[in-house]
């Protein structure tokens, strides 16, 4: 049913007006999926995580109109100062986006326009880094509608943030979107981007992101996701990333929402000496199923990664991380360090965790490691022979244990936003426990 | 460097001789009728034979596994010979009675079977190509109770043990190659150590493929009763044969509770030569079951086989139970090994212990896939792992696939892998104090290994060590 269902909406899309270059393209994407399917737990990328809950789901592409105004987005804008542009229900609005501050010489525009005003530029790079045979990722191709699109010349460098804010409202219940975003930093440029995914109604829908980026030599770029989906979404994001020689790539996963995730992070180092970043943050509860798979291949010489994911499970949630490191024969001198750390709060949460190494080069340093436990009793009596209340305490050590990878964070604003979204999660119980004591 | 090192390369593998023995071998192929013959060859009990044939059924609907991280030809399992025997006009009643050829093989392989084990304190038990040849040591094991025999004399002097414990921790159904064992197997060595009766001496069996294109399905099981405690020992040797040969082995332990099973093996199949011609397809499924307090500790040394693919695994069942793991593993040439282990948690404050060491050389792939997994009731569950890899040469592979498993909330786990080069600067050093690079190296692997190699009884510790000289040397470059 379900494969003629996302047919029909693929038959719907390509009657738009579209450019030559990028109609094949979805059609051959398209093609791709319904070969594949939706993933299954058969394969070993997907052991953990199964879609069969949304497979069988008649989701509509594009949701029906809605009423969300500049002030609603007050909560999720982090800093209204920064240039922001709004997503709603996967389709661009410009009114809700604030455009005016984008550093001089950086595009950041819409899909549409960028098709319509930068032709050479997306011809030269749309489509070339998401290349893996995943069927998420080509389902996002054939069926993506609106994206953003962000530039950054040779040589510009820029600390403000530029902000993608992907909201979904109460009219998009029972949708799918398929939002996408291409960043390409020329040689010796700089820029941060955040991506925010915000669920603002309790409604179910199901979010399937593609971001390619591409680093160029000498060039940074720090790239920051916030997960906060609703609590009945199904959300699906893929990033993938080549970088140049020399360049540098910062990842940041935040993943405190929806009913089930899975962020891909997949980045190719491509030449000599460049590094990458990727770090995390996982933070679950009720029956949430939070998956993170991540790949860096060093395929040059010289190239360093680090990856430090952290997760807090309470309740009957569920994490999964993935992280594969593979080491081609030439990419010698590779430095690479992994770990994946995870508190289990409840006695019901549930961690599979698969750090894994695959090396054909031998002048390497490469290490991962990982830990599951649940709260340091002695932390915690230390705490309280200190005359800290035991719930006070436990908040705080669970507080201490994310915030550690928190403050791998640069952007100040980006990182205090962070520590307050992770202090309301644990602040919650703590409180209600101070005030249970007080009461009695 | 690497010149005078490749000059001390090419050491011929000193078991790869051939054994000129009359054989009754069986011709090639597979079928009911064979798992029949082999049965009747054996004069098996009909309940056995009805087991290896529901064994055969089942491995007729499975399929090979491809996930592990190696790759060879399709195997043509009708090109097999299921059974291959020395000839001997009737059933050994004393190692004096044993060919005297048969008794040389072992002597350049060094076992010490005959007199000599008087003085090595070893009970051995044989196996060369299909059958047991001779157990040594009975008498004395049997004052104390125990019995350690070849699997075919334990299914006609203690079918009720047989008949209890065979499949119970690995049935017939578990996987492709031990459904193909379960139908085949032509013998293996039994053990059984009664309740609270620690064994005196290490138990050992030695295994041996002489004939051309025959499999080797052998099946150990051991049992430890109540309180009992044994330690075991395992080595392997083949012949130099430009075609690959099988090994598809099972074995099985049962820890009953407070007891304690020891496993060693040191594995030196013939791993093929440096173009990866002929060599031995090691593809052995081992498991234990540990009951209440009992502990189960595999340590291994997997240097030959040009293919080997094991997990020896322990199913931590009862509170308080204990699994280990030590295990080398280690590649040159053209060898490929895909080992690990898995850790089940079940039973409350279950302890496990993995230390894995994988030494790449040549054009060698080494992988370690383990998994620990710990089940909702597994309160108290606590798991370290450390898995280091070691890189010589720059044509090789290193690779970590560790599944972790966690649903208990107060377990606790610690994993740590690490995968470098062999140090540099440490060879540099060692040379300077005079010594050769070829010494520098083994000396370095040993001290890497070192961890693995103290839990091996003396004698295995310094064979392995040989070995793995051996097995390295000229890879330094």
């Amino acid at each position: 049913m379900s494969m003629t269902h996302w047919q029909a909406a693929f038959a719907a899309r390509i009657a738009r007006d579209e450019p030559q270059w990028l109609a094949p393209m979805r059609a051959a994407a398209m093609t791709s999926f319904n070969a594949l399917g939706f993933p299954t737990t058969a394969l070993e990328d997907w052991n953990y995580t199964s879609l069969s809950s949304i497979a069988e789901v008649p989701f509509t592409v594009g949701a029906s109109a809605s009423s969300t105004t500049v002030a609603d987005l007050t909560p999720y804008m982090i800093n209204a100062e920064w240039p922001t542009i709004v997503l709603l229900n996967g389709s661009y609005s410009p009114s809700l986006s604030s455009l005016d501050s984008i550093p001089a010489g950086m595009l950041v525009m819409d899909l549409a326009q960028a098709t319509r005003e930068q032709p050479a530029l997306m011809q030269q790079h749309f489509g070339t880094v998401a290349t893996s045979e995943h069927a998420m990722t080509s389902m996002n191709t054939g069926l993506m509608q609106d994206g953003v699109f962000v530039h950054v010349p040779k040589h510009v460098e820029s600390e403000t943030p530029i902000h993608i804010l992907h909201v979904s409202d109460a009219a998009a219940a029972m949708s799918a979107k398929f939002p996408r975003t291409l960043i390409v930093a020329e040689a010796f440029a700089k820029a941060t981007v955040l991506e925010s995914f915000v669920g603002m109604a309790d409604v179910a829908y199901f979010t399937n992101h593609v971001a390619e980026v591409v680093v160029g030599e000498h060039a940074t770029i720090t790239h920051t996701k916030i997960q906060r989906e609703s609590d009945l979404a199904t959300h699906v994001s893929t990033t993938e990333v080549h970088q140049a020689r020399n360049s540098h790539y910062v990842n940041f996963s935040m993943a405190m929402g929806s009913k089930l995730s899975r962020t891909n992070v997949y980045t190719v180092l491509d030449g000599d000496g460049g590094g990458v970043t990727l770090n995390g943050l996982y933070l679950g509860k009720g029956t949430q199923h939070t998956d993170h798979q991540t790949r860096i291949e060093h395929a040059q010489p010289n190239c360093f990664s680090r990856e430090l994911y952290k997760g807090v499970l309470d309740d009957a949630s569920h994490a999964v991380f993935n992280g594969k490191v593979y080491v081609h024969p030439i990419a010698q001198k590779t430095d690479g360090k992994q770990s994946n750390h995870t508190l289990l709060l409840s006695p019901d949460a549930r961690i599979d965790t698969k750090p894994q190494l695959e090396i054909f080069a031998d002048d390497v340093r490469c290490t991962h490691g990982a830990t599951v436990g649940r709260m340091d009793e002695a932390g915690l009596f230390y705490m309280k022979s200190r005359g800290v209340p035991a719930e006070t305490a436990r908040r705080l050590l669970t507080y201490a244990f994310a915030a550690d990878v928190l403050e791998t964070i640069e952007n100040e604003t980006v990182k205090q936003a962070l520590e307050q979204l992770t202090l309301e999660r644990y602040a919650g119980s703590g409180n209600n426990t101070a005030h249970a004591a007080r009461e009695h | 460097m690497s010149t005078e090192i490749e000059a001390l390369v090419g050491r011929e593998y000193q078991y790869g001789f051939v054994t000129d023995i009359a054989a009754d071998t069986i011709p090639p192929g597979l079928s009911e009728d064979v798992v029949r013959l082999i049965s009747a060859k054996k004069r098996e009990p009909e309940w056995l034979l009805e087991w290896r044939l529901k064994a055969y059924r089942r491995w007729l609907t499975m399929k090979e596994p491809t996930w592990p991280n190696v790759h060879y030809p399709a195997i043509d399992y009708q090109a097999v010979r299921y059974y291959s025997a020395p000839v001997t006009a009737k059933p050994l009643g004393s190692l004096d009675e044993v060919d005297p050829t048969l008794l040389e093989t072992y002597k350049k392989l060094g076992i010490p079977l005959g007199e000599q084990k008087m003085l090595a304190g070893v009970a051995v038990d044989a196996v060369f190509d299909s059958v047991s040849v001779g157990t040594t040591y009975k008498a004395e094991l049997a004052k104390h109770g125990i019995i350690f025999c070849s699997f075919s004399e334990a299914v006609h002097e203690h079918p009720e043990l047989i008949r209890k414990y065979l499949g119970s921790v690995i049935p017939y159904s578990d996987n492709f190659f031990a459904a193909l064992n379960s139908a085949v197997f032509s013998d293996g060595s039994f053990c059984y150590i009664p309740k609270g009766v620690k064994c005196p001496m290490e138990l050992s069996t030695y295994f041996r493929i002489n004939a051309a294109d025959t499999g080797q399905f052998e099946r150990t099981l051991i049992v430890a009763e109540e309180g009992a405690s044994v330690s075991y020992l395992e080595g392997c040797t083949a012949p130099k044969r430009s075609t690959n040969q099988l090994h598809a082995a099972v074995v099985e332990l049962i820890a009953l509770d407070d007891s304690t099973i020891k496993y060693s093996t040191v594995q030196n199949w013939y791993a093929g030569d440096e173009n990866g011609v002929g060599g031995i397809y090691n593809f052995v499924t081992k498991r234990g079951k540990a009951m209440k307090n009992a502990k189960i500790s595999w340590t291994q040394v997997e240097t030959g086989s040009a293919i080997t693919w094991k997990y020896p695994s322990v199913i931590l069942q009862g509170d308080n139970s204990v699994g280990e793991f030590y295990s080398v593993a280690v590649v040159n040439n053209m060898q490929q090994a895909d080992t690990g282990t898995k850790m089940i948690h079940i039973g409350r404050n279950t302890k496990s212990n993995i230390v894995s060491k994988g030494i790449s050389a040549g054009r060698g792939q080494n992988s370690y896939r383990g998994m620990v997994k710990v089940l909702p009731k597994a309160a108290g569950a606590r798991n370290y792992t450390q898995c280091d890899s070691m890189l010589i040469g720059n044509a090789c592979g290193a690779h970590t696939f560790p599944y972790i498993e966690i649903s208990n909330n107060t377990a606790t786990l610690e994993h740590e892998a690490s995968t470098t080069k062999i140090g540099e600067d440490q060879i540099f050093y060692l040379k300077q104090r005079g010594m050769s690079a070829e010494n520098a190296v083994s000396m370095i692997v040993a001290g890497f290994c070192k961890e693995v190699f103290k839990e091996l009884p003396m004698e295995f510790a310094l064979e392995a060590q040989q070995l793995l000289g051996i097995t390295l040397e000229g890879s330094v470059g």
